[in-house]
This record gives C-alpha cells, sequence and structure tokens, in this order.
C-alpha cells in the first residue's frame, strides 16, 4: 500500500503523538546520567530529582528575600504583561482591520502605511521604547502590541476582504448602512477569524515578552531564567521553559475550544 | 411593482464593450427571463440594475427616476451562491431586513418588537417550506433550501424589484421544479417585478413572463472586443402570463420546439421547451 493512503488508527495516533515526546525524554536523561557518573558536579544536563528539587523551591517555598512564591508571581507578572498586551492588540485589530477591509477609502489610506510598519523589526524598536516610556511596564506592553498589532491588522483586513462580495451586496439590499454592514455582517463573520490571527500571534507574543523581560525588570518568567543563568541554574530554566511551553499551548488550545464553542458555525464556513 | 426602462445603455470596460444599445421596457410585475450564452452580459446587465456597477452610456429609469447608483432596498436579490449569511441561523437570516430597518443604530430588534419581528419571519418560513429548520445554520441545509431561505429574507425586507442571478442553477432538476413552484407562488403573491438570469431555457419559458435573449451580433474573434452583446430576441410569452394568473398548465408557446431533455445550455436560435407536466 502506499504511504499516502496509510492512515493510523486512534490508538496508533496516539502512540506516534507521544513517540517524539518520548525520544527528546529519552535523549536528554542518557545524556543527563551520562554526564552526571562521569562528574557528578556537572551542572549543564541536571538530573529529574535535582529539578524537582529546583521546582519545589521555586514554586512551593516562600523565598525569604521578596515573601511570595516566586514561580507563581513570575507567572502572574508575565501573563499580566502579556494578557494586556494582546488584549490591546486584538481589540485594535479588530476595528482597524475591519475598517481597512471594508472600506476601500481607508484601505488606500492605511493599508500600505500597516504593511510598511509590519516589517520594522521590533525588537529594534526596543531601546528606543525603553528611552521613551521608561523600564516600566508599559514599555514591555508596548513592545508586544508594536510586534503583534500590524500583524494582525493586516490579516484581519485580508480575512474580511475575503468575505464574498455577494454578502456586502446582499446586505445593501436589505437596506444596511455601512455601519449595519460592519456590526451585522463584517463583524460577527471576523471574530472567529480574530482568533486564527491571534493564535499565529502567540509565538511572536511570547518571544517579545521574554526579550523585554529578561533586558530590564525585576519580575517574570524571562527576567527569572536570564537571572538564574548567571548561575548555570539549568535545574530552574529547563522547568521554566518547560512550564513557559505549557502555558502557551494551553492557551492555544484555549483559543481553539473558544472558537468552536462560541462561533459553531465557522467550521463548515471554513471547509469550504 | 415597478417599470424599469433600459435607455441606450452601453456597458465598456476600458476598449471592451460588453453590452451596447440596451434599449427596453419592463412593465410592472412582469416576469423577464435573461438568456443568453456565457460572456455575454447577462450578469452584467443584472449587476447594473442591482446598482453595483453603472452603464458607460445611457440610463437606467425605474418608475421614471434614474436608478441609484448603490444597491438599496428597493431591488432585492438572490445569487447563485453566498446569499444568506452563514453566521446567522434561518430565523435570524430572515429577521435581519426587518431588524437592519428599525433599529437603525444596533441593528437588532428587541422585546416586542423582535416577537413581531421573529412572527413574521417564522410565518414566511412556513410560506417557503422551511418550518422546523428556523434554528439551523445555513450550513446544515441542502443547497435548495439554502435557495428557498434566499428568497425568504429578500422577501421579508418587501422589495419592488427582485433580482435573481441563476438562482436555481446549481440544484438538481427534482428540487428545482419544486423551487419553481415556489417561485411562481411568491411572484403572484406579492407585487414583486422579477428579473432573472439564467442559462437554463425551459426554467426561463416555464417562468417568465416575456424571455430576453442577449447576444452578439458580431462575433469574429477580432470584432469580440470592440462589439458588445445586445438584444436579440424579446419573446412574450403566448399565451399570456401575468401575476394574477394561477395556472400549472402551460401550453408550449407558438414557434419553440418541444424536448423531454431536463436541460438544455442556452443557444439563442435554438429554444426548447420542456414539456410541462
Amino acid at each position: 500500500m502506499r504511504l499516502v493512503n496509510i492512515r493510523p488508527g486512534r490508538q496508533t495516533r496516539f502512540y506516534l503523538l507521544a513517540l517524539p515526546f518520548l525520544l527528546v525524554a529519552i535523549a536528554y536523561f542518557a545524556g543527563s546520567s551520562a554526564r552526571l557518573t562521569q562528574n557528578p558536579n556537572d551542572k549543564l544536563l541536571p538530573a529529574l530529582p535535582s529539578m524537582v528539587q529546583a521546582v519545589k523551591q521555586m514554586a512551593f517555598e516562600v523565598d525569604p528575600r521578596t515573601g511570595s512564591y516566586l514561580m507563581a508571581s513570575d507567572t502572574v507578572a508575565s501573563l499580566g504583561r502579556l494578557g494586556s498586551a494582546l488584549a490591546i492588540s486584538t481589540v485594535a485589530a479588530l476595528v482597524l482591520g475591519i475598517v481597512i477591509g471594508l472600506l476601500p477609502g481607508a484601505n488606500a489610506l492605511l493599508g500600505p502605511f500597516v504593511s510598511v510598519t509590519s516589517m520594522v523589526p521590533p525588537l529594534a524598536l526596543l531601546p528606543i521604547l525603553f528611552i521613551v516610556m521608561g523600564l516600566g511596564e508599559n514599555s514591555k506592553i508596548a513592545l508586544i502590541v508594536i510586534g503583534t498589532l500590524p500583524c494582525m491588522i493586516r490579516d484581519l483586513a485580508m480575512k474580511v476582504q475575503e468575505l464574498p462580495r455577494e454578502q456586502i451586496v446582499k446586505a445593501q439590499t436589505l437596506g444596511a448602512s455601512t455601519w449595519q454592514i460592519a456590526l451585522r455582517v463584517a463583524m460577527p463573520q471576523t471574530l472567529p477569524r480574530l482568533i486564527d490571527v491571534l493564535r499565529l500571534q502567540l509565538g511572536p507574543a511570547w518571544l517579545f515578552l521574554i526579550a523585554a523581560e529578561a533586558i530590564a525588570s525585576d519580575s517574570g518568567l524571562g527576567y527569572r531564567i536570564f537571572l538564574v543563568r548567571r548561575y548555570l541554574a539549568m535545574d530552574v530554566i529547563i522547568p521554566y521553559v518547560a512550564w513557559i511551553t505549557l502555558l502557551a499551548f494551553m492557551i492555544d488550545v484555549g483559543l481553539r475550544v473558544l472558537q468552536r464553542k462560541a462561533f459553531p458555525w465557522f467550521a463548515s464556513v471554513r471547509a469550504e | 411593482m415597478s417599470t424599469i426602462r433600459f435607455d441606450d445603455v452601453w456597458k465598456e470596460y476600458g476598449d471592451h464593450i460588453v453590452l451596447e444599445r440596451v434599449t427596453m421596457e419592463v412593465e410592472p410585475r412582469a416576469f423577464i427571463a435573461l438568456v443568453g450564452p456565457s460572456g455575454c452580459g447577462k450578469t452584467t446587465l443584472l449587476r447594473m440594475l442591482l446598482g453595483e456597477e453603472q452603464p458607460s452610456r445611457g440610463q437606467i429609469l425605474v418608475d421614471g427616476k434614474p436608478l441609484p447608483a448603490e444597491p438599496d432596498a428597493d431591488r432585492g436579490v438572490v445569487f447563485q451562491r453566498y446569499s444568506v449569511f452563514p453566521h446567522l441561523t434561518v430565523l435570524q437570516n430572515v429577521m435581519l431586513g426587518r431588524e437592519l430597518r428599525d433599529a437603525k443604530f444596533s441593528a437588532r430588534l428587541f422585546g416586542a418588537a423582535r416577537r413581531a419581528a421573529a412572527d413574521d419571519a417564522m410565518k414566511l418560513l412556513a410560506e417557503v417550506g422551511l418550518a422546523g429548520q428556523e434554528s439551523k445554520y445555513p450550513s446544515a441545509l441542502s443547497g435548495g433550501m439554502q435557495q428557498r431561505l434566499a428568497l425568504a429574507q429578500a422577501i421579508m425586507r418587501g422589495p419592488k424589484i427582485l433580482l435573481l442571478d441563476e438562482p436555481f442553477g446549481a440544484l438538481d432538476p427534482g428540487i428545482r421544479a419544486d423551487i419553481h413552484v415556489l417561485m411562481k407562488r411568491l411572484w403572484n403573491e406579492t407585487h414583486l417585478t422579477v428579473v432573472m438570469v439564467t442559462h437554463d431555457l425551459s426554467e426561463a419559458f416555464g417562468l417568465a413572463t416575456r424571455v430576453i435573449a442577449l447576444e452578439r451580433s458580431r462575433n469574429r474573434p477580432e470584432e469580440r472586443e470592440r462589439y458588445g452583446a445586445t438584444v436579440s430576441r424579446d419573446l412574450e410569452i403566448f399565451p399570456r402570463r401575468s401575476a394574477e394568473l394561477r395556472s400549472s398548465v402551460q401550453p408550449a408557446p407558438a414557434g419553440t420546439t418541444r424536448s423531454g431533455k431536463e436541460h438544455q445550455p442556452g443557444r439563442p436560435g435554438a429554444l426548447v421547451l420542456k414539456e410541462q407536466p
């Protein structure tokens, strides 16, 4: 049978899914134990017990210096920044995307500008943001917004333009004004697509968050990783990276579920 | 219920002439079928009636007044596809016209107004044979049901003119026959002037009061760009059909041949009529 026709069953699919994760874990722990038998003080590939110990200390014991659970306070700080930045980006992208996508005049005015700004490398703007807005929360949130917003606007405007022309005409024959078309035709159909666009921008958003936290911060997941790097504390860094990955994955799953539950009509439209 | 008048209408895209010298008058409550080979400008003509495109010369008058340059609620439309809104349920699709009319800012009705609109919409849905489907999304409906919904949605807003762009072209023959019956009834019971683009001649002769064929007068390759299509045949169905008449048996119009075939691609000059049951 040709490979293109072989479809794994439910159970096989599960094993296949688990396989790469398992292989990475095996490779890591094999390397770790090999290095540790050579040198028990090796810090590069810590064994599982030392990582568990580190997580216990970071997550479940009060830090004597700050009086808080470090991992929890880092997570709250990072998610706060990420959440507020993405909220700003999402709302702004929704409004501007619909305006640009629906109004040819607005497209002529802003379309090229948005395309150009989406090419600016956001990290190159970070020094400017630090100079102008200081080292506080604002500059970090601004970096994430600048990094995600232009792409989101551009993608969303394109999605609005992809709505069949017939629908816009049909709405007008039902007496809809421009405002009513935006409100009843364009926006409800843009919302599920906004979730797609947002999911695509989650990766860049995390990148900019960690970068901003690494450079100037006193809390946050990125800050912690770059802080303990000085002590080669791989037993902290690796669990933190895993934790960040898990958070990002959960947000992505959450958005996907939201899309399915809130817009039950969307799956069949996308399938077309 | 409106008189539509085409006054020497031309449509050109740059050097390319699509339609030329189109002059005709459509009486109130007529049911016009526009037929012709593909690329002859049937749909362009309909789009001009819709206000989506403007004639490059001449003008279109409705009840003596020039046609507004954009679509409005006086002219309802049903396209072959994408005529209903996929994000609204069947009931919401039909209610939309009322909501857009009565709630300028929120475009949504609440309370008693909403219930009244929903009642009217339910009656209309029952009329078009969609009772019991009101909470489904259009994607859950068959093609024929989607077009019934599109008709109900357009009629709910009470247009004077109904424009149909190959509305039943994608449907199976049996389903098409059913929806033809519905279309006839709606035309009889409302005050619509209907203009339908179709490539199905049996449909054209089975439904319309008048069949208008568009055709290019010159078809040599080097002439195609510079000569547009125009009205080549303007056939009144005989015996005359009018909106109030509720007859299901239509004898064959004079000058047409009969054929048992379900579907004949439209080629003017080869008029074929489906045997009526």
